[in-house]
């Protein structure tokens, strides 16, 4: 990592006031009259350094934290505690040449007008971040060639299939050519073709301008497929920032082994060799201990009708699935496993 | 220049998609043209200090006034706040204030040949109404017109600003528009108030929304002073108020709905 990190999050909290009401009229008698209040951690003490042109991947589930921390990295929220500091400015202070810098692409969200061919949205982005016009053109051009959207700019946006519109909110989110993206949920909703798409103009754009970019994504592929370093966050703790081997590593040590038998057994035939996780017919998929790894796939090979046999790193979801469920009990109280 | 020039073309564009809705939003403010009816009758049998032909000329000009100072801000940012959208203009290095006015101004340009339509229409109702208005309280008039417009839409923009901490401005601009339908000369010119309630009335902001752009226009005579001081008054109060509740709002935001 470089010296002088792009994005710099030091114990940065947010904790949220929330209205509480039961139900029942009584209550919300009461609820009108005297409300009560509960305070949620959304965010606890996250701390992180990303270096300038990194791709970092952002995991954890719903109500995790992921939105809330890029909410204070791009300056929408103030922080309860703690100090960021993006591209050499402190976002909550919202300067316009912070702005400049920065981008925030949200799945669930569109900033193009419905109503208007996206390149009318395009220009009065031009305006507002003052790009001259024959620039303007250029990177329209050039966007629009790398996201395969050229002959859409024309069409009002509502007439856009939903893999074409995330298509052109990234060209409207991108066009002031920012140093630092902050994508969430990137390609929710879109079909595989799509996520294929969106997922290759992001490491094309990083690696034609050297942007840096935060995401989150549901999609493992994207993370996979992106990032080399990912962040988890789980109940507003980091719990882990590491390569992505790392997590890996760390949460799943086991590899995935599937085999194709000659003729169907019964799942006790399998006990032996490693934890059953899938068995159809003459499919079957075990889990077995890495550092056993050579000498139970050679007993299985001994011992088993098999016809084919392959080893797997074990599913990203699953492994994420893993952190989750550890995270509670024993992780919880540690701010990060592993530093990058 | 450019930035102002592009957001009222593309604002104008999309206003320009709503036609149908244009012609009914004009229509809608007609109020002022019913009134018309309704005080050039009473005028002829009463004792009024205004002429039914002033009358008629008056309710014209609040209509073309309220045409060109309608303002919804406060609904927007509203819907923004709640449906999330919000986060998108925060994030750009444009202040909100400037794009939903860029936007107010673009559906002025779009009205207005409904507006121009619907005056013509009454000019052939309302015989009486027909004038030739002097140039120089006509431009004088003019001018208070794009100040109302400025300060009513300063004063919503202000009140949209508590959306930040309630989430439902609009009831309280509900509460305002109230008192600017009474205290306006929207629904009677302030000749025919009693003269403390219009005393009050000249102290609040509300007169110089409708009731001064209106009479100048129409060729009353009317003082402009002490008038423009108040209206400057209140210009710099929710100036200054809409500033401290933007400044607390941010501070406040959670980003919801995002």
């Amino acid at each position: 990592m470089s010296a002088e990190p792009i994005i710099l999050a030091q114990d940065l909290t947010k904790h949220y006031r929330v209205a509480l009401k039961e139900e029942s009229l009584l209550a919300t008698l009461r609820h009108f009259l005297l409300r009560q209040y509960r305070t949620v951690k959304a965010v606890e003490g996250v701390s992180f350094q990303i270096a300038r042109g990194e791709v970092v991947g952002f995991l954890g589930p719903n109500g995790a934290g992921k939105t809330t921390t890029l909410k204070m990295l791009t300056g929408l929220i103030h922080p309860t505690r703690g100090k960021a500091v993006v591209a050499g400015h402190i976002p909550w202070r919202r300067e316009k040449a912070f702005l400049k810098k920065i981008t925030l692409v949200m799945g669930n969200k569109q900033q193009l007008i419905w109503d208007l061919p996206a390149l009318d949205t395009f220009r009065l982005n031009a305006a507002i971040y003052d790009i001259p016009e024959g620039e303007f053109r250029k990177r329209v051009s050039e966007l629009s060639e790398m996201l395969s959207l050229t002959n859409k700019l024309h069409q009002p946006v509502r007439k856009l299939s939903l893999g074409e519109r995330m298509k052109a909110e990234l060209l409207a989110a991108l066009l002031h050519r920012p140093e630092v993206l902050f994508l969430d949920e990137p390609t929710l909703g879109l079909d595989v073709n799509a996520q294929v798409a969106v997922r290759e103009f992001i490491r094309e754009y990083n690696r034609r301008y050297g942007a840096t970019v935060l995401l989150t994504s549901h999609y493992m592929a994207d993370i996979a497929a992106l990032a080399e370093r990912v962040l988890v966050i789980h109940q507003g703790r980091l719990l882990y920032d590491g390569p992505l081997a790392g997590l890996l590593e760390r949460f799943a040590p086991y590899r995935e082994v599937g085999l194709t038998l000659a003729y169907p057994l019964p799942r006790e035939a399998f006990l032996a060799f490693g934890e059953v996780r899938d068995l159809e017919g003459l499919k079957a998929r075990l889990l077995v201990p890495r550092e056993r790894l050579t000498e139970r796939v050679a007993e299985i090979l001994k011992s088993l009708p098999v016809e084919d046999l392959e080893v797997r790193e074990p599913p990203l979801e699953e492994v994420i699935a893993r952190v989750y469920k550890i995270a509670p009990s024993g992780l919880s109280e540690t701010p990060a496993l592993e530093e990058a | 220049m450019r930035k102002a020039k592009t957001l009222l073309a593309v604002y104008l564009a999309y206003m320009l998609e709503y036609r149908a809705e244009l012609f009914l939003w004009a229509l809608a403010g007609a109020l002022p043209l019913i009134l018309l009816g309704v005080w050039t009758e009473a005028a002829r049998g009463g004792e009024f200090a205004l002429s039914p032909g002033e009358f008629a000329r008056y309710f014209l000009m609040v209509f073309l006034v309220r045409q060109a100072t309608v303002v919804w801000v406060v609904w927007e940012f509203e819907r923004d706040m709640v449906e999330g959208r919000l986060s998108f203009r925060l994030l750009r290095p444009l202040d909100p204030f400037f794009d939903h006015l860029a936007a107010h101004v673009a559906e002025r340009l779009a009205r207005l040949p409904f507006v121009v339509l619907l005056t013509l229409l009454f000019f052939w109702l309302f015989p009486e109404a027909r004038f030739v208005p002097e140039p120089g309280p006509f431009l004088l008039g003019f001018l208070f017109t794009l100040l109302a417009f400025l300060l009513r839409y300063l004063m919503q923009y202000t009140t949209a600003m508590l959306t930040f901490f309630t989430e439902r401005a609009v009831s309280v601009e509900e509460v305002f528009f109230l008192l600017y339908l009474f205290l306006s000369g929207t629904i009677a010119p302030l000749e025919v108030f009693p003269e403390p309630l219009r005393t009050l009335a000249l102290l609040t902001p509300f007169p110089y929304l409708v009731y001064l752009p209106a009479a100048l226009l129409a060729g009353q005579k009317v003082d402009l002073f002490p008038g423009v001081w108040v209206m400057l008054f209140w210009g710099v109060a929710f100036l200054l108020l809409w500033r401290l509740l933007w400044r607390m709002g941010l501070r406040h935001y959670s980003g919801q709905g995002a």
